[in-house]
């Protein structure tokens, strides 16, 4: 019984491995076999992180597994080897990237998949690298997961090709080329000084580091920490995401919303890990920086998102909306607050992927670019073009207006946090926390600045508020009868599978939020989590062993 | 030995960062190729420097770890260089792309009106 159950921890980075590279193999005319595989190998990873997420919350100390929530790669004990750890928090964010990936892989069956070559393929090494920087516990591998997903990312964010996509494209190449390589700075210099890579051995190290060595520490410790704020999109280095995230192809889009919030997972993980209570000199390092660089983030999206005139874009500074949401409340700390921010992490996760789909219906048949240049639209009326006819059968979505309609809607109620959806919950947790913490928080933390950011999150809803109904205005209220999009079911089902999400995050609200509760309090114990993977290696079964008969 | 491999690295780094901010993208991958060598050898430095010691243990002598260089950051600094790699070989396709798309080496696709 434990034999197989030792290796789920593998399999969500095992099974798109292996399903990508069979997919490599398959001629490009074969794209339903090809999407068989991606789909199956999805719904495996969803089914093994629902596994892993139930295992983590039965357990006392969070880890996911028995015997111990920890899978030595290649079974060398912890310090000296890899180790895969699966604690709530991983097997949450597992599980969020699943659920995104199906939505993304039954969307693109309907036509994206055909824009380019090796979509699927693409898809499910991003999910590899994805679910690799979710699970791992070690500083160097995050790397190769890292660039796993970002080379990945290179080639989807280009899918469907063309001019914008290929500019836009190469900023976005860029900036991650010379993040990787500021990764790997940080990682170094963290090495010099301590001699390990191993995130528990690290943590357990810190408050050794003699007093001369402190500073090449925090250097190594703020270099590392500069590349994951690029990825989540901190201000002042977001200015990248807007503008990829626009130009690439909507499913793409909606499955990056989940890459932002790899960087998010890693400052989350790494600084209640290494910069917690039990860091000594180093306690609560850089949680200021997060603070203040998180609510410059809020500020600048939100009126990112009332300047832009073009849908994509006004997602984009929302998705930095809700970086700068988290990465604030990181800052802040306390237990009710992360587990708040993990709340609505999630639901804003889900909400942005699934706006990025609905525009794609909403603007089709549009020309392309429509909306850049808004006000000269409203000014000048619009000349629509004829739709291109398609000769793709599929059954078409009756009362397409209605429910694209219907769907934005919920979609501007989620990302502004207004009632009755998650949207507002997660908000109303996080906010409810940050009044009742100040005093008890792990730390001092001046009341004015829970005030500030109070301030700013609601503020920062109502921009979204007031952005997404103009938005939505020129779409779906324009008087002059304009072409119907011709929308297939198979592509407004996950639009609604997301947003059923959400709804399911409302209803259930408070189960979902238990185990939020759960997953803050064991990132604030992160003894366990130490403890965990620094004992595994005594008395276990051999892996490589166990799974054979 | 310290003041010329720190003073290597800083240049290599130095013109590295120079040119990736230049505005054509031959500049920028020459830029970035640049600054991948002066990380790689930072990483190599991480292990510490000395002369004359053995990879992992000489013939004849105690197994100390003060006679051997630390491996590990040289296993660090193969897998940097492979990765930096196929990443510069990727975006010189990208850039390949763009060059025939845009019609212009210019970054941003367009020639700035001057």
């Amino acid at each position: 019984m434990t034999d197989w159950i030792q290796h789920l921890v593998v399999v969500p980075i095992i099974l798109p491995l292996i399903a990508g590279a069979v997919m490599m193999i398959i001629d490009e005319r074969c794209r339903a076999l090809k999407a068989t595989i991606g789909i199956v190998s999805i719904l495996g990873m969803i089914a093994t992180a629902a596994i892993l997420m139930v295992l983590a919350s039965l357990r006392a100390d969070g880890m996911a597994f028995i015997p111990s929530g920890v899978y030595r790669i290649g079974n060398w004990p912890a310090p000296f080897g890899i180790v895969l750890v699966a604690d709530r928090l991983s097997a949450l964010m597992l599980l969020l990237t699943g659920l995104l990936a199906l939505a993304v892989a039954v969307f693109a069956l309907a036509r994206w998949h055909r824009a380019g070559s090796y979509f699927h393929a693409l898809l499910q090494f991003l999910l590899m690298g994805l679910n690799g920087a979710f699970l791992t516990g070690d500083l160097f591998n995050l790397f190769v997961f890292f660039e796993l997903l970002l080379v990945a990312s290179y080639g989807l964010v280009l899918h469907g090709s063309g001019v914008t996509r290929v500019k836009a494209g190469m900023h976005y190449i860029v900036v991650n080329l010379v993040a990787s390589l500021l990764f790997l700075i940080g990682v170094s210099l963290i090495y010099g000084v301590t001699g390990t890579l191993n995130m528990a051995d690290l943590a357990r190290r810190i408050p050794l580091i003699p007093a001369g060595d402190r500073m090449l520490f925090e250097s190594g410790a703020a270099v590392l920490g500069i590349v994951f704020l690029i990825k989540a999109g901190m201000w002042p280095l977001s200015f990248w995401l807007p503008t990829a995230y626009a130009a690439a192809a909507p499913p793409v889009a909606a499955v990056f919303a989940i890459m932002s919030k790899v960087g998010l997972y890693v400052v989350l993980r790494l600084s209640l890990l290494l910069f917690g209570a039990g860091s000594g000199a180093l306690a609560r390092w850089g949680h200021e920086w997060l603070l203040f660089g998180g609510m410059a983030t809020i500020t600048f999206g939100a009126i990112g998102v009332l300047a832009s005139q073009d849908m994509r874009r006004l997602a984009g500074f929302s998705v930095l909306v809700s970086s700068g949401t988290v990465l604030a409340a990181v800052g802040i700390g306390g237990t009710g607050v992360i587990g708040g921010a993990l709340f609505y992490l999630v639901s804003s996760t889900l909400a942005i992927a699934a706006f990025y789909l609905l525009i794609e219906l909403a603007e089709r048949g549009r020309q392309p670019g429509a909306d850049v240049l808004a006000v000269t639209i409203e000014a000048f009326g619009r000349d629509d073009e004829e739709e291109p006819d398609e000769a793709e059968g599929g059954v078409v979505v009756p009362a397409v207006m209605a429910m694209l309609g219907i769907s934005f809607l919920a979609c501007a109620l989620l990302l502004s946090g207004s009632p009755p959806l998650s949207g507002f919950i997660a908000k109303f947790i996080l906010l409810s926390a940050l009044l009742k913490s100040p005093g008890s928080a792990t730390a001092a933390v001046v009341p004015g600045l829970s005030w500030a950011f109070l301030i700013l999150v609601i503020v920062s809803g109502l921009m979204t508020l007031i952005g997404m109904i103009r938005a939505g205005m020129r779409v779906f209220w324009t008087p002059i009868e304009r072409m119907q999009p011709r929308v297939r079911v198979m592509e407004m089902v996950p639009v609604l599978f997301l947003l059923l999400g959400c709804t399911i995050l409302t209803v259930q609200a408070g189960a979902v939020m238990r185990y939020m509760e759960m997953a803050a309090r064991s990132l604030y114990t992160p003894q366990d989590y130490i403890h965990g993977v620094l004992t595994s290696s005594a008395g276990q079964q051999p892996p490589y062993e166990g799974g054979r008969p | 030995m310290e003041i010329v491999l720190s003073l290597a690295i800083g240049i290599l780094a130095g013109a590295g960062v120079w040119l990736v901010l230049r505005p054509r993208t031959f500049q920028v991958i020459i830029g970035l190729t640049l600054f991948s060598y002066a990380v790689n050898l930072f990483i190599f430095a991480m292990g510490r420097l000395k002369v004359d010691a053995a990879p992992i243990l000489a013939a004849g002598q105690a197994a100390d770890p003060a006679h051997y260089t630390d491996p590990l950051p040289q296993a660090l600094v193969l897998t940097a260089i492979v990765i930096g790699f196929a990443t510069t070989a990727l975006f010189l396709v990208v850039l390949l792309a763009s060059r025939g798309l845009t019609g212009t080496d210019h970054v941003d696709g367009t020639e700035p009106d001057s």
